[in-house]
């Protein structure tokens, strides 16, 4: 029985990225829909990071092709998204100001901002450490604290470029376990990770990204089946396991 | 030699006798240079960040200008000030020439290019760290840039102390704009010069060093301060 | 995605800013008590005579002069650009022209002063003597260090003047070691110090200089070595927003019978320094 279909936010339609003579993206066409949890694989400079920055409006202009963002239904604005990277860069102020910014800068009124600060760090855990200056954080609770500032704007669409690449095991199994979280929300995921594991645990949907080209795009189980994948994507699978981090 | 011991001899002396026009001297040098300082902090700041953001046909010209501003000689911008403020000149009417606050304009037009051209660069090398982020948090690029100095705020402080270093140091300007005149526009520098040609060169050496004096303490403030923010905690687990 | 533009905040930021830097300076509300600027050289200030005499004006009248002391060119240059109220400087040929063009209606005696020539002790040119053309016919043909300040002031307008009274042509005839600075008396003094050399320099600064050196005084007393001051209001007709009131004050005081004795009772070293000769 299939699941009914779910909205499309945004579609891309032979987006094509280029960095000087560099091509990064070459004719990507897929759809981003409510409620995926898309995770993008493949070796580095395959054009993950490019294909994230490109759906989160990073990217000015798109140089050809199209890209288009659908307005959501039933509430009627167009989806807001938020980033978390590899390695956040947080300002050298304290924990609870660095989510105050981003409230701030969405225009958020003033006690709705302190509500949700206080909201968000509690979420992450991180409500204890709210007066302590950011960089002081080890490099797990830095990245919980991006992930508390992303998701006190509260986002339609998260997006989230290696999130776990830089972080010890413990660190990276609580950072896992909060995106899923947010994935239970209802929040829309788009993920780019080297970690197949992780590809399978949090995803609903993988996509194989190869020098630019988006080569394969499907369910994750589908995908992890590896019935007739491509042979580039059957060699990454093949070569990326067994599943180190 | 001889001169240089007892100018040294008369510093200690003037510094510990609390000679009330020398004070006055000083009071006036810290408060002209000090408010160029806030009036150059204000616009360069605000410059050198838009600088950093902004993306426009002739940008490197302007950029060029502005690291050419940085040498510009201070009896220069003193007289260009002077030919501005003088009754015979377009902003005559203000009748603002020979007063503090003509040579707070003439100091503050020596310091906004190197507080903009030193800003600029604290703003660039600060967006590629976190540009991208900043603006992915829905900061517009003249906000980033803000949020990067106010990031970078000791480096800010340090470029702060060097245009005040800049100001109360020299002379050109503050000599042609301001006229010297004793009890009203007289600062350290000037009375430096004017004893030098009087020929009272231990009283000229004395003077000299209170004015290294009151930029040392200036810079030990911010050091401490540095020091202070610097200093390590418990790590965290 | 939409990105927002800079927050208001950041705007009224700015602005607070910039009030701030402008509000800091309440000197320009207390500008309206009562004071003149003068113009006047450098030479007069630094012989003290403007810290006897002013408060002896201030206290008599309650009006604060503020000097600009520069060279004599540049203090004429300051009146007839409008940004002084009175002008008080030595040399009578530029004061008679500044009258003459309509910046001041008069220019007035008020006190003399004596140049004096200096050098060093051992006097190489033996020109010790009372007798200034003599003693300059001589130095133009040394070798010995001459320094001129070479400014265009009230001293460099009279050196040029003893010069060609003594029949040299310095176009021509410059002597050997004739050095033009460009700058202040007390500079050609420090200069002619450390080069033992031969220098014009008006009595006062001379009195007042600490840097001496091997130098003293070789000649004096030469009727032509009299300096002659003169006090000018600038022209209000020429610039409406001159303080013709006070200033009109200041040389009416300075003339009168307790200017001039002020004047005459300024001293250094138990010496007096500038003799009044103002119209009676």
């Amino acid at each position: 029985m299939k699941a009914p279909a779910r909205q499309t936010l945004i579609s891309l339609h032979g987006a094509n990225v280029r960095f000087g003579a560099t091509p990064a993206l070459s004719g990507v066409t897929m759809d981003l829909r409510r409620g995926d949890r898309l995770m993008l694989v493949g070796a580095n400079a395959s054009g993950k990071t490019t294909l994230i920055r490109l759906l989160h409006g990073l990217l000015q202009p798109v140089v050809a092709g199209s890209v288009q963002t659908h307005v959501l239904v039933p509430e009627g604005t167009a989806p807001r998204g938020a980033m978390v990277f590899q390695r956040p860069f947080l300002l050298n102020l304290s924990v609870r100001w660095n989510v105050l910014l981003g409230l701030w800068l969405h225009g958020v009124p003033q006690a709705e901002r302190e509500s949700r600060c206080r909201q968000a760090l509690q979420r992450v855990g991180l409500a204890s450490l709210a007066g302590r200056r950011a960089r002081e954080l080890s490099g797990g609770q830095q990245q919980r604290l991006a992930l508390a500032r992303a998701w006190a704007l509260q986002p339609d669409i998260l997006f989230l470029d290696e999130p776990t690449a830089s972080l010890d095991p413990g660190a990276k199994r609580e950072v896992e376990a909060l995106i899923q979280d947010f994935a239970a929300d209802g929040v829309t995921l788009v993920m780019s990770t080297h970690n197949l594991g992780q590809a399978k645990r949090l995803g609903s949907r993988v996509a194989y990204l190869e020098a630019g080209t988006l080569v394969v795009d499907r369910a994750v189980d589908d995908f992890f089946s590896g019935d007739d994948l491509p042979d580039p994507a059957r060699q990454f699978l093949r070569g990326e396991l067994p599943w180190h981090t | 030699m001889n001169d240089l011991v007892q100018g040294l001899s008369s510093a200690a002396r003037l510094l510990l006798g609390a000679d009330s026009d020398l004070w006055s001297v000083v009071a006036l040098s810290i408060r002209v240079s000090g408010t160029a300082c806030l009036v150059g902090a204000a616009i360069g700041l605000s410059a050198g960040a838009w600088l950093a953001i902004a993306r426009f046909p002739g940008q490197a010209l302007v950029v060029g200008l502005l690291n050419t501003l940085l040498a510009l000689p201070s009896v220069v911008v003193g007289l260009v000030v002077y030919l501005l403020l003088s009754r015979a000149g377009p902003l005559g009417a203000l009748g603002i020439l020979f007063t503090p606050t003509a040579m707070v304009i003439a100091q503050s037009i020596l310091v906004v290019p190197l507080v903009a051209a030193l800003s600029r660069r604290l703003v660039l090398l600060a967006l590629a760290d976190g540009g991208d982020q900043l603006r992915s948090l829905g900061a517009g690029p003249f906000t980033t840039a803000l949020l990067l100095l106010l990031h970078e705020r000791f480096g800010v402080l340090t470029v702060l102390l060097t245009a005040f270093g800049r100001a109360i140091a020299e002379v050109g300007a503050v000599m042609i704009v301001g006229g010297n005149i004793d009890g009203v526009t007289r600062v350290m520098t000037t009375t430096i010069a004017l004893e030098t040609s009087k020929g009272d060169l231990p009283l000229a050496l004395a003077l000299g060093v209170v004015l290294l004096a009151v930029v040392a303490l200036l810079n030990a403030l911010i050091g401490l301060l540095q020091w202070r923010s610097a200093a390590p905690r418990e790590a965290l687990a | 995605m939409a990105h927002l533009k800079t927050p208001s905040t950041v705007r009224r930021g700015l602005a607070g800013l910039a009030l701030l830097a402008t509000l800091a300076w309440p000197a320009l509300a207390a500008a309206q008590d009562r004071f003149i600027v003068m113009a006047s050289t450098t030479s007069t200030e630094q012989s003290g005579l403007f810290k006897q005499l002013l408060p002896a004006f201030k206290q008599a009248t309650g009006i604060d002069v503020r000097v600009v002391a520069v060279g004599t060119g540049q203090a004429l240059d300051t009146g007839r650009r409008g940004d002084a109220d009175v002008v008080f400087v030595h040399d009578v040929a530029a004061e008679q022209k500044f009258v003459s063009e309509g910046f001041a209606t008069e220019r007035r005696d008020v006190m003399y002063n004596d140049f004096v020539l200096i050098g060093p002790k051992a006097d190489p040119a033996g020109v010790k003597g009372r007798d200034i053309a003599a003693a300059l016919k001589k130095l133009s043909v040394t070798a010995q260090p001459v320094v001129s300040r070479g400014d265009k002031s009230g001293t460099h307008a009279a050196e040029l003047r003893l010069w060609k009274a003594a029949g040299i042509d310095l176009a021509t005839a410059r002597p050997a070691g004739y050095k033009e600075c460009g700058c202040g008396m007390g500079p050609a003094l420090n200069m002619a110090s450390s080069l033992n050399g031969y220098v014009l320099a008006d009595r006062g600064t001379w009195l007042s200089f600490k840097n001496r050196g091997e130098l003293v005084v070789l000649v004096e007393g030469d009727k032509s070595l009299f300096n002659q001051y003169g006090v000018m209001v600038v022209n209000p007709a020429r610039f409406p927003h001159v303080k013709a009131d006070l200033a009109r004050q200041f040389a009416d005081w300075v003339v009168s019978s307790a200017g001039q004795a002020a004047i005459a009772s300024y001293k250094i070293d138990g010496e007096q320094l500038f003799f009044p000769n103002a119209a009676p």
